[in-house]
């Protein structure tokens, strides 16, 4: 009786093994390699009475309401001045944001250009009135109507702001003072596990952008337009790199706390985060290295199943007037979106650190995009799409 | 009232004249909860392995196909992480078993009742602390300023870090009590007269423990081995706290997550399934169940 029950599972487990084996070799179906917008979701017409709170997605430091810094707060006054509640959920990664869009229960998101088109093509968010959003004509030119937050003319944000990731290194433990991100892909690195990296398949991008840098042969133009080969030579740059890195972070309270007991003493950062650690008398420095760097330009967007779209669309209005967003591009370390926060920053020099209007500078920052397989030139179809990313990423990360 | 009195002692009569219909109606809720909402959740979980998702847009699309499980098994990657976590199961099985056994013998056989309970309640106690609690307890311990480094450094020694070996430190220490407690039941069912006797046939300590401790508190130590095994098998938080190391519990959360690929999480998520039921299927033999 007992081996008969064996061999039930044993059989079981061989046919499963057979169905396995014999799968069929259906190709994977093509995924849209350009975006098209879904019909469904429409634009607000008109602005009506807060609904009373608005649940937002954002980065860690885009929604501040004193509760980190007394001295940080832009939420405190739009909620008394419109009487919504802001809830926030931090997110940290872009994939996390989108899955959390996905579930509907937030109104508004401050999506990176690697989430922008993923929302739009998954129709989760709406299309956005910008005749409701006065403080819209503000805005850099150089940031509305980009192919991250616009299809076919329709515009499905309010930029927000944008900025590049920098490498970060305790100043006590590391010396000299690096100035690229060879630094950090050295397999020889005197700092052998107590290297930290982004923990997202998106960061594939940053070697590859080291790569276009320093093997000009590979022929890699954009980081994240990447062909069979130029794909392969940023994987084995980082599966190298993987054995000098302590342990990778996208949570940024992981980094900070890295940073802070020495576990860590070189990789990349957010500007926010190293605002944290100084605050805490942590010996840091961030700089962008020599090759540029990968960076972000964000953009508000609003949830096609928004409960509360008056206070979603209030709030895109305030975060982009140029108070508050002279403080959250202050706060966090970015260039404002709206140009006249820069006569509003504490530092006069702001947006002359964070170039805010020298669209030279950006061009040399890589904003994160989603891949796909179109390689958006002449190579046509081959590049490696997200998925793949994301497989790789685990590969990686072994 | 009467009348209600009449209805309920009907009722009564009704089911006392048919066991079976009562037996049913007593079990209904408690199977109903476990094949609907646990066996079900399994069958959907294995249904969802065998579509696939539309890798731009995000959504899942309701087509079979064994894509998900060819992907699996064609990665070496994938293969690497089971074995990785298998191993680090195994060697956490090991270690308990080697910490427990003592400690349990100790409290079974050794202790008087009153250190006895003292004993079971320091066993337990960890078990009232929250679980994030004590994971970040251990990176604080394992950290570079922490204070196992503090303690090692006067004798020119470092700490292991963040990484595999930290994995194995704390889930050992995680699951430690779920070893002790079956082991200690197991232990104490042994009557003392054998151990005695086994002395007065000339058997050493040694002799005693091997040929008749052991072999009969080996179902209990099997029993334990399931839960150590299979909670660090599942378990997908530790790792991420205090190391980079991916568990089969990682990719199937950063794929449900990040790449929000949920067929493949699933395909993936039958793999300690499996091993699993191969695993309970080798401890029944050995008699586990009857200890638990």
């Amino acid at each position: 009786m007992r081996y008969a029950r064996w061999a039930a599972v044993l059989a079981v487990m061989a046919a499963l093994a057979v169905v396995v084996g014999c799968g069929g070799d259906d190709s994977s179906s093509d995924s849209g390699s350009k975006v098209k917008a879904p019909e469904g979701p429409e634009a607000l017409k008109t602005l009506g009475d807060g609904e009373g709170e608005v649940n937002l997605i954002a980065w860690a430091g885009y929604v501040e309401d004193g509760s980190t810094d007394p001295n940080v707060d832009w939420v405190s006054d739009f909620e008394k001045e419109t009487g919504c509640k802001v809830n926030t959920k931090i997110g940290n990664t872009s994939d996390e944001m989108v899955t959390l869009m996905r579930s509907g229960q937030y109104d508004g998101v401050s999506a990176s250009g690697d989430a922008t088109l993923r929302l739009i093509a998954g129709g989760d968010v709406a299309p956005v009135n910008t005749d409701l959003i006065p403080n819209y004509a503000d805005v850099y030119e150089g940031l509305k109507d980009q192919p991250w937050n616009t299809v076919d003319g329709t515009p499905y944000g309010i930029p927000h702001g944008r900025g590049a990731n920098l490498l970060m290194w305790r100043t006590d433990k590391v010396q000299p003072a690096p100035d690229s991100w060879g630094a950090v892909f050295d397999a020889n690195s005197p700092y052998k596990g107590k290297v930290t990296a982004y923990d997202n398949p998106i960061y594939i991008a940053d070697a590859a952008l080291y790569l276009k840098a320093t093997q000009p042969d590979l022929g890699i133009d954009n980081v994240y337009e990447l062909d069979d080969k130029q794909f392969q030579a940023a994987v084995d740059l980082l599966k190298t790199q993987r054995e000098i890195i302590g342990e990778y972070w996208s949570d940024y309270t992981k980094e900070q706390a890295a940073f802070t007991s020495g576990d860590s003493v070189l990789g990349t950062t957010w500007q926010v985060i190293t605002n944290l650690l100084e605050a805490d008398k942590v010996p840091v420095k961030a700089i962008l290295p020599k090759e540029g760097a990968t960076g972000w330009s964000d953009t508000w967007m609003i949830s096609s199943k928004a409960k509360h779209p008056n206070c979603m669309y209030m709030w895109m209005n305030h975060i982009i007037s140029p108070k508050a967003n002279a403080a959250v591009a202050e706060w966090f370390g970015e260039a404002p979106a709206n140009a006249k926060a820069c006569d509003e920053t504490a530092a006069k020099d702001h947006c002359e650190i964070f170039h805010a209007d020298d669209e030279d500078y950006f061009s040399k920052v890589a904003y994160w995009t989603t891949p796909t397989k179109d390689c958006g030139d002449d190579r046509g179809a081959v590049c490696k799409d997200y998925s793949e990313w994301v497989q790789a990423w685990t590969e990686i990360k072994g | 009232m009467g009348a209600g009195l009449d209805r309920d002692q009907g009722v009564a009569a009704a089911l006392w004249r048919r066991p079976r219909l009562q037996l049913s109606l007593l079990l209904a809720g408690p199977i109903g909860w476990l094949v609907i909402a646990y066996l079900g959740s399994l069958a959907v979980l294995f249904v969802a392995a065998f579509w696939r998702l539309d890798t731009f847009s995000g959504q899942v699309v309701h087509e079979y196909s064994l894509d998900n499980f060819r992907t699996l098994i064609e990665n070496d990657v994938y293969r690497s992480i089971v074995f990785r976590t298998v191993l680090i199961a195994a060697a956490v099985t090991v270690t308990d078993v080697l910490l427990a056994f003592p400690i349990a013998f100790y409290m079974a056989k050794v202790a008087r009742p009153r250190i006895r309970a003292l004993l079971v309640v320091a066993v337990v106690m960890p078990l009232w602390s929250s679980y994030l609690v004590k994971v970040y307890t251990w990176r604080i311990i394992l950290a570079e300023d922490g204070i196992l480094n503090w303690f090692l450094d006067p004798f020119g020694l470092h700490g292991p870090g963040f990484g595999n070996v930290a994995t194995w430190i704390v889930f050992s220490y995680l699951w430690l009590p779920y070893m002790i407690l079956p082991i200690y039941a197991g232990l104490e069912r042994i009557p003392d007269s054998l151990m005695d006797a086994s002395s007065d046939l000339g058997g050493g300590a040694w002799l005693t423990f091997r040929r008749v401790v052991l072999p009969l508190a080996w179902p209990a130590v099997v029993a334990g081995s399931i839960f150590t095994f299979s909670l660090t098998l599942g378990d997908y938080i530790t790792p991420q706290i205090v190391s980079s190391t991916q568990f089969i519990g990682n990719v199937v959360y950063t794929n449900v997550g990040v790449a929000n690929n949920l067929p493949l999480a699933a395909a993936f998520a039958t793999v300690p399934v499996v091993i699993m039921i191969l695993y309970l299927l080798a401890a029944r033999r050995l008699g586990a169940f009857e200890s638990l």
